[in-house]
């Protein structure tokens, strides 16, 4: 009997109808993308993709209803579902429309960090793989990346969510930011950006003054975790990794930090000596002063993909989804709890369906009675309990929590529409 | 987010003033009745000095000395504007022969932009306050007091900002989709949502306004093309309008068949520029290539005239000894290089990406092979490449002056082949004109790279849809 923490990809297609018929928090889902039906047919015109068995891939997927929404997949058992656009007219319908007038409209800002972009400058893992050592990156990359979208762009409603097994996604869902033109993304992508380069770059990060409060408020971030993380990729301690911090120096200092490490090993001690020259740097020659910010900057600071940033009409993989490798489910991530995430103790869904099967305690029995007295549908009630019996319960209540939070929003659109109404 | 609103008189004041400087916005269309020969030799003067403005933004930094000085050069010997309305009513003809496709109108809208850009630096300060003031440009001013508690902040985001300029200056908080360039390059303060900016800076603001109002304009004169087209006067040189400034976009389709998959790797060693030989090397070596390196290369081959069969074959090819297998290329891959010859989905016949494009638009990153090595690699390693390819160090280090001036990858593949094919008694004018590739494509591309921000904005990405599989 396989206990809950293996997940076998084979099992998958028996999984996947359980998880869409009493796992998934469709109504949750629903009321996030209904927006509070503030803008008609905002729903109805979005599309999704589904990825099915034997990499079958759909788009233009639209759905009238939450309900239309739920039988659909339930019948389809998709192994992945994307998000994309709201489009000016249902996507589903897109060929009957004349050619040239079905577009996309809106989109929630979105981001996307994959801990692949990382490989030259992590030693513990490398491609798919990731360990709680690298995992402190995606930490950071929250944290930058929160801060500087609510407090620079001034956005409120942020969802970031677990991909599920090597990076983390956020979700703007401000109405201005869904609004947000390829430009405007493209921009606010940029404005994110400091790590530049591909293969052939050696030196990614270049500062030079003045220093952008931007740049300032993401090294403050960025020195917290620096000392510990690069402790633990052992950066200074292998002369491979040395070499690679040393190409960040600039080369008299290099010469000079080469000598020393010969005698001085401990790591620690190292990077006292590259402090060091840096602040003399900073007194003297003040050309390319700032090379221990730009080396901190070059490990640890986010890198994202411009790319998935920039395009309205760009798919991406939605909360909940199932990953089919990992079988992890694309939770959100509670930002209170952010130092304690940890990405293997996140939910498969062989876990949670295996959880569906434990009997339920006296205490769970009176919970129910009580939600039978509240709920009319018997399915519901089912439903109800169901995910809430399982791991994934934590997540859907912060889910909830995030929903309550755009709701202020969605109430002070519709009075203010109805208010309009009434003035004629 | 709250928007500060903004009103906007529509200047209706008699020609005289109007017209007292070139710089305005358009946002009437003349009303005068002209001749047929006015309005064709309005429309071609226009042109010309718009691909001067191109050609200028190309071989120098925009803005710069030489470059302002080489504009009002080229503006007087082409004596633009011939009559103090031919400007208004020669940009109003030029939107009906742009507007047609998302290509002309990336076109139309940049050089325009760039040519008010320069007018309106040319203004002195007064005359720039006055312009301001009387297209009601309105932007909320803060107060003293917040311009103090923010001092520290807006001397750090801005390179020149002193507290004195700063004390002596008005800022104004603009919402930062109002001033797109100078949140992308980072050059100004951003807190909630807002802009600060100096007055000195507010060019960039309206250059923003100015192309976001082109853009709109644009799209809605599409709408009324059909009734412009039918009046027979003017269809004709509307068409003839619009494909004078398309150069070559190498789609090539004549080619097809003509290169064979055995050719390839001969061929990237001897007529590849560098950015395309970099890509076929990293496929060589890693069977592998990420979805930018794809686009680039494999739009290339499409140019230099690979077929779908041939291009599906290499691709599969190289992908299979990577380890991905035929199963997968097929579902994964296959689709995206249909895609790109137009058999899929929009079937829209993508056409091979030019210099400024691969310059411009998706940087490289980790993993990656694209971009324009004379743009996206270190200056040692792009140094070595070139010596490992045996360009002369002189040649590396000259800067040329030449006349031959490269903008598109596939073009230099052209003229590398004829070169090549010319015979063997002109060996040593085949090694100049290579070099003097190599170093146009370095000295035009380093030029291009210094105003490579200004240009990223409205760039459409038309293969935004995919992701890696």
């Amino acid at each position: 009997m396989p206990t809950s923490s293996e997940y076998d990809p084979d099992s998958l297609p028996d999984l996947l109808p359980l998880y869409y018929r009493r796992l998934f928090p469709f109504s949750q889902y629903y009321r996030w993308l209904y927006y509070g039906g503030v803008q008609k047919n905002y729903f109805q015109n979005r599309e999704f993709s589904f990825t099915l068995k034997d990499d079958i891939y759909v788009r233009y997927q639209s759905f009238s209803s939450q309900a239309e929404l739920e039988k659909e997949i339930q019948k389809m058992n998709p192994y992945k579902i994307d998000i994309g656009a709201v489009y000016s007219h249902k996507p589903n319908q897109h060929n009957t429309v004349k050619s040239g007038t079905f577009h996309a409209l809106e989109k929630e800002l979105v981001f996307d960090i994959d801990m692949t972009d990382y490989d030259d400058v992590r030693t513990c893992c490398s491609a798919a793989d990731i360990c709680s050592k690298c995992w402190t990156l995606m930490t950071i990359a929250i944290r930058i990346l929160d801060r500087a979208l609510r407090d620079d762009f001034g956005f409120q409603h942020l969802l970031w969510v677990y991909s599920g097994r090597r990076g983390v996604h956020c979700w703007v869902c401000d109405e201005a930011a869904r609004k947000l033109s390829v430009a405007a993304r493209s921009a606010v992508a940029e404005y994110l950006t400091l790590v530049k380069g591909g293969e052939e770059t050696v030196k990614k990060v270049v500062l030079t003054d003045p220093i952008h409060p931007f740049i300032r408020k993401s090294l403050d971030v960025v020195e917290k975790y620096f000392t510990d993380y690069a402790h633990e990729q052992a950066i200074l301690g292998h002369n491979k990794s040395v070499d690679k911090v040393l190409a960040l120096v600039p080369e008299e200092v290099r010469q000079v930090l080469q000598k020393d490490f010969q005698s001085e090993k401990t790591p620690e001690k190292r990077w006292d000596l590259i402090k060091a020259k840096a602040s003399m740097k900073k007194g003297d020659d003040k050309k390319q002063q700032y090379f221990q910010e730009e080396i901190m900057l070059q490990y640890c600071y986010p890198r994202l993909d411009v790319n998935v940033s920039k395009g309205v009409n760009h798919l991406l993989k939605s909360p909940f989804s199932v990953h089919p490798k990992t079988g992890r489910i694309s939770v959100p991530i509670d930002l209170k709890e952010l130092d304690k995430f940890d990405p293997f103790a996140v939910p498969t869904i062989s876990l949670i369906c295996e959880e569906l099967d434990q009997p339920r305690t006296g205490e769970k029995e009176s919970e129910d009675k009580k939600e039978k007295e509240n709920e009319n549908n018997a399915t519901e009630r089912r439903k109800i309990r169901d995910y809430k019996r399982t791991s994934l319960a934590k997540y859907v209540k912060y889910f909830d929590q995030f929903l309550d939070g755009i709701a202020c929003t969605w109430k002070g659109e519709l009075l203010k529409k109805s208010d309009l109404q009434k003035q004629f | 987010m709250e928007f500060s609103g903004r009103k906007r008189k529509i200047h209706t004041s008699p020609h005289a003033e109007h017209y007292a400087h070139a710089l305005q916005f358009y946002e009437q269309p003349p009303t005068e009745n002209i001749c047929l020969s006015e309005f064709e030799t309005f429309a071609v003067d226009r042109v010309k000095l718009l691909k001067t403005v191109e050609n200028l933004g190309l071989s120098y930094v925009k803005m710069s000395d030489d470059y302002n000085k080489k504009l009002n050069n080229e503006a007087k010997v082409l004596n633009f504007p011939y009559r103090p309305d031919s400007d208004h009513i020669s940009h109003f003809i030029l939107r009906l022969a742009y507007c047609q496709t998302e290509d002309l109108r990336r076109w139309f809208i940049q050089q325009e932009v760039d040519l008010f850009r320069y007018r309106f630096n040319d203004l002195g300060r007064e005359q720039k306050l006055e312009f301001l003031h009387r297209n009601n440009l309105q932007y909320n001013a803060i107060s003293d007091k917040e311009k103090v508690a923010l001092k520290d902040q807006l001397i750090s985001s801005s390179y020149g900002l002193s507290g004195v300029t700063i004390e002596h200056q008005d800022f104004y908080k603009v919402p930062f989709q109002d001033a797109l360039d100078l949140v992308r390059a980072r050059k100004v303060y951003l807190q909630a949502g807002y802009v600060y900016i100096p007055h000195q800076d507010i060019i960039t603001i309206v250059l923003n306004d100015f192309r976001t109002k082109l853009s709109k304009a644009l799209a809605l004169t599409a709408r009324s093309l059909p009734a412009v087209h039918s009046d027979e006067r003017l269809q004709p040189l509307l068409n003839h309008l619009s494909h004078a400034y398309v150069g070559q976009d190498y789609s090539f389709q004549k080619n097809v068949g003509k290169i064979s998959l055995e050719q390839i790797d001969s061929l990237s060693g001897k007529s590849y520029p560098l950015c395309m030989r970099q890509l076929h090397q990293a496929v060589r070596e890693n069977h592998h290539l990420r979805h930018g390196g794809r686009m680039q290369y494999g739009l290339f081959l499409k140019g230099i005239g690979l077929s779908l069969e041939q291009a599906l074959q290499f691709w599969k090819s190289e992908f299979i000894r990577g380890k991905v297998d035929a199963d997968k290329f097929d579902k994964a891959y296959a689709y995206s290089i249909r895609h790109m010859f137009g058999k899929e989905g929009k079937r829209t016949d993508y056409t091979p990406y030019s210099c400024m494009k691969v310059i411009l638009s998706n940087p490289p990153s980790q993993g990656d092979h694209h971009g324009c090595p004379f743009r996206h690699s270190d200056p040692e390693l792009l140094k070595q490449k070139l010596q490992f390819y045996k360009v002369s160090p002189s040649g590396i280090e000259q800067v040329g002056e030449s006349n031959f001036s490269l903008n598109h990858p596939n073009q230099y593949f052209i003229e590398s082949q004829r070169v090549l094919s010319g015979g063997k008694d002109i060996k040593r004018e085949m090694e100049t004109p290579q070099r003097l590739q190599e170093n146009s494509a370095g000295s035009t591309a380093a030029r291009e790279a210094a105003n490579a921000s200004q240009d990223l904005a409205g760039m459409t990405d038309l293969d935004s849809i995919f992701q890696d599989p």
